[in-house]
């Protein structure tokens, strides 16, 4: 009996110590509210059988809330987040000031080589992955190929901003409530100015020189204004100014709109159930002015660590997971493959079955057209295609974001406008000390 | 004497009252008929009041997709719990200012008021490394602390204006029989001053379920109530409405309810004193 209370206390010694080893983790992963988002939430069944040791709590939170409870926690060590969702915009700023753990040291089966490179770049500091992509996009046109059609227009795979031009003047009936192109005149840095920005790129702006001044008084700025006014004023629809992603998306699945630029993910929604025109739409790539660079933007809602995470290693088996190969295949083997989230892995593009999607070869086609080190014709100190990748940037780029939809509104010209966001950005970048 | 008023003039005031009612009622009418309506028909343009297609869709959707009741629990103990905690700090307070007041009352109660006047973002990362030090983050005690801290200077306004409609005198006859000091605030004081100490409550309840900006910043995953329920659910490009809404109704429901069958309560203790 003795040898048998023996054994019965090392049993429960060992299962202790089993139990211990096995001791769960909790991480805390901050998210925004989106479907590729809420979808991967839906699927942690697999991701739990895999890593019964893990349990993953969320906190999802809209974009410029999270930004805010993000930056607060990081900065003052708080530890509260172990995964983030990040954009583009910040993963360079946040990875120089040391904010983020690099995921240099992700298995090798995770093929980190199969990123695809814009996207990576756009991740990368000095070397170091500092967030791992979950989906990526760009922006491209979307426009009513009836309508093209009906005009005995062709739209080119890879058109200018004059065919852009004479597209918009063909397809306009203002009668019939139909405007030839829809674009953003919101406010924002994550609005308009993310279209404007992108699009000056193509006329050859930028909004800093190597010494970080103010490009706004030169005449690629004014080439670009000049024609976006000109352009909505004769083809867009009426209270333009106001318009962000989610008033065009309404107005094109109304079939109120001959073409919409903007980012590739709409393309799931204008050819969605809830689209009028959903079997009447062709994809081209964003417009160019023959001088090398698209209208184009490159976003990517990533996943990074924060370094302030006291769980590290179990974010980022989370991380591994959630920006898999395999992760791809599971939502594609439960959702179909137009679900699938798009624009981060090479693989995913050469897959035959994601090549049937009508819009995939577009949307790969605009990213790789993207380089956000090199966004522009002339050289530039930042990173970043439709934004700078500075902190002082969502302030800047929503005062000229208002200064421009004024102009738009007919409130200024295109001249004052140009002058006013000069004096407006020379003085802030002066107050932050990188100019005299 | 009171005046006879026209039946024309009743007519108008009440149109009036309707009125006003109704445009301040609309964004809440809005809100729940966009509730029940596909995503599609909440962003139609021009907008429609009454959709083609109605439907609960958004309703299992918002359920199933998040843990309501562990976010309302979180609302009730949190709302409740600041409030009572503030009324056992502001009726002694408010006591002494109304039956006590010294040079500075005056001074002291302004400079309480002006507390209110400051933006909260300018205090949140004092506030958020003090609670970080504390272990309060994310913890219901410590958004009672916190919602009780912001609210106080409301609670001790309403009640030094309630207590100061009592006359002294009743208090003075309670001392002379022999009460105490806490039996002078508990069995005189608050029985006659219940109506105003009861819509005081109501008020501050409604401002800690509604906060939004400290019940999001303070919380992640444990304490965080219908405030980050609602957020959770506002999309980066503004997109999902409906869910939104649906979202936002589920909040405020319990509040709404609560509201309408106090209503009598909340215009009484808020009218006191007001007319003479």
């Amino acid at each position: 009996m003795k040898i048998s209370h023996r054994a019965l206390l090392g049993a429960t010694v060992s299962l202790t110590l089993a139990g211990a080893a096995m001791a769960e983790t909790t991480i805390t992963v901050a998210t925004v509210n989106n479907g590729d988002m809420i979808r991967m939430q839906g699927l942690m069944d697999d991701f739990n059988a895999k890593h019964p040791d893990i349990t993953v709590e969320w906190v999802t939170l809209e974009e410029n809330v999270l930004r805010q409870n993000v930056t607060t926690d990081i900065a003052t060590g708080g530890g509260q987040y172990d995964v983030l969702t990040i954009g583009t915009y910040e993963v360079p700023i946040w990875g120089k000031q040391g904010w983020l753990t690099s995921l240099n040291d992700l298995p090798a089966e995770y093929d980190v080589d199969d990123l695809l490179p814009a996207i990576r770049g756009g991740l990368t500091v000095d070397g170091n992955l500092y967030a791992a992509p979950f989906y990526g996009e760009s922006s491209m046109v979307m426009y009513r190929t009836d309508l093209m059609e009906a005009a005995g227009l062709t739209m080119p795979e890879a058109p200018t901003w004059a065919d852009i031009e004479k597209a918009a003047a063909a397809m306009t009936n203002k009668d019939a409530g139909i405007y030839g192109v829809c674009l953003r005149g919101k406010a924002g840095w994550g609005e308009n100015m993310a279209f404007l920005t992108a699009m000056s790129n193509s006329f050859g702006a930028r909004w800093f020189d190597e010494n970080w001044n103010p490009q706004f008084d030169q005449p690629e700025w004014k080439a670009t204004l000049d024609f976006y006014l000109n352009l909505m004023n004769n083809y867009g629809p009426p209270g333009a100014s106001n318009n962000g992603f989610n008033e065009n998306l309404t107005l094109f699945n109304q079939g109120k709109c001959g073409m919409w630029i903007d980012a590739t993910v709409a393309a799931s929604f204008v050819t969605g159930k809830d689209s009028t025109v959903a079997d009447k739409v062709g994809f081209a790539l964003a417009p160019d002015n023959g001088l090398g660079k698209r209208g184009n933007w490159l976003w990517a809602w990533s996943l990074a660590i924060p370094s302030s995470s006291d769980a590290p290693d179990a974010a980022k088996t989370f991380i591994n997971w959630a920006t898999s190969k395999g992760y791809l295949e599971l939502v594609a083997s439960k959702e179909g493959w137009a679900n699938v989230p798009p624009g981060t892995r090479t693989s995913l593009y050469e897959n035959p079955e994601y090549q049937k999607v009508p819009f995939a070869k577009m949307t790969l086609d605009s990213i790789n057209a993207a380089d956000p080190t090199n966004p522009t014709v002339k050289p530039v100190p930042y990173v970043g295609v439709q934004f700078v990748a500075i902190p002082e940037f969502q302030g800047l780029g929503t005062t000229v974001g208002e200064i421009f939809s004024a102009a738009l509104a007919g409130q200024k010209t295109a001249d004052e406008a140009l002058a006013e966001a000069q004096t407006a950005v020379a003085d802030e970048m002066k107050a932050a000390g990188y100019i005299q | 004497m009171a005046r006879a008023v026209s039946p024309r003039r009743r007519m108008f005031t009440t149109i009036a009252a309707w009125s006003v009612a109704l445009i301040i009622f609309f964004p809440v009418l809005w809100m729940i008929l966009t509730s029940f309506k596909t995503e599609a028909s909440a962003v139609a343009s021009p907008p429609e009041l009454f959709s083609a297609d109605w439907t609960v869709e958004n309703y299992v959707e918002v359920w199933s997709r998040s843990d309501y009741p562990r976010f309302f629990w979180n609302s009730v103990v949190i709302s409740l719990g600041s409030t009572l905690l503030g009324l056992a700090i502001a009726i002694p307070a408010a006591w002494a200012m109304a039956f006590v007041p010294g040079r500075r009352t005056k001074d002291l109660l302004m400079w309480m008021l002006s507390t209110k006047m400051m933006p909260a973002v300018a205090v949140m990362i004092p506030l958020y490394l003090l609670f970080l030090r504390l272990g309060l983050i994310d913890t219901r005690i410590g958004l009672v602390l916190a919602l009780m801290l912001m609210n106080l200077p409301i609670i001790v306004w309403m009640l030094y204006t309630y207590f100061k409609e009592i006359p002294g005198e009743i208090l003075e006859a309670a001392r002379m029989d022999g009460a105490s000091l806490p039996k002078e605030i508990l069995y005189v004081l608050t029985p006659i001053a219940l109506p105003g100490i009861a819509s005081t409550l109501l008020l501050n309840v409604i401002l800690a379920w509604n906060e939004a900006f400290w019940t999001i910043v303070l919380t992640t995953t444990k304490a965080a109530p219908l405030s980050a329920f609602i957020a959770s659910f506002s999309a980066p490009q503004g997109l999902f409405y409906a869910k939104l809404s649906a979202a936002s109704t589920l909040a405020i429901a319990p509040i709404l309810i609560l509201g309408w069958f106090s209503q009598k309560q909340l215009v009484r203790g808020l009218t006191f004193g007001a007319v003479k």
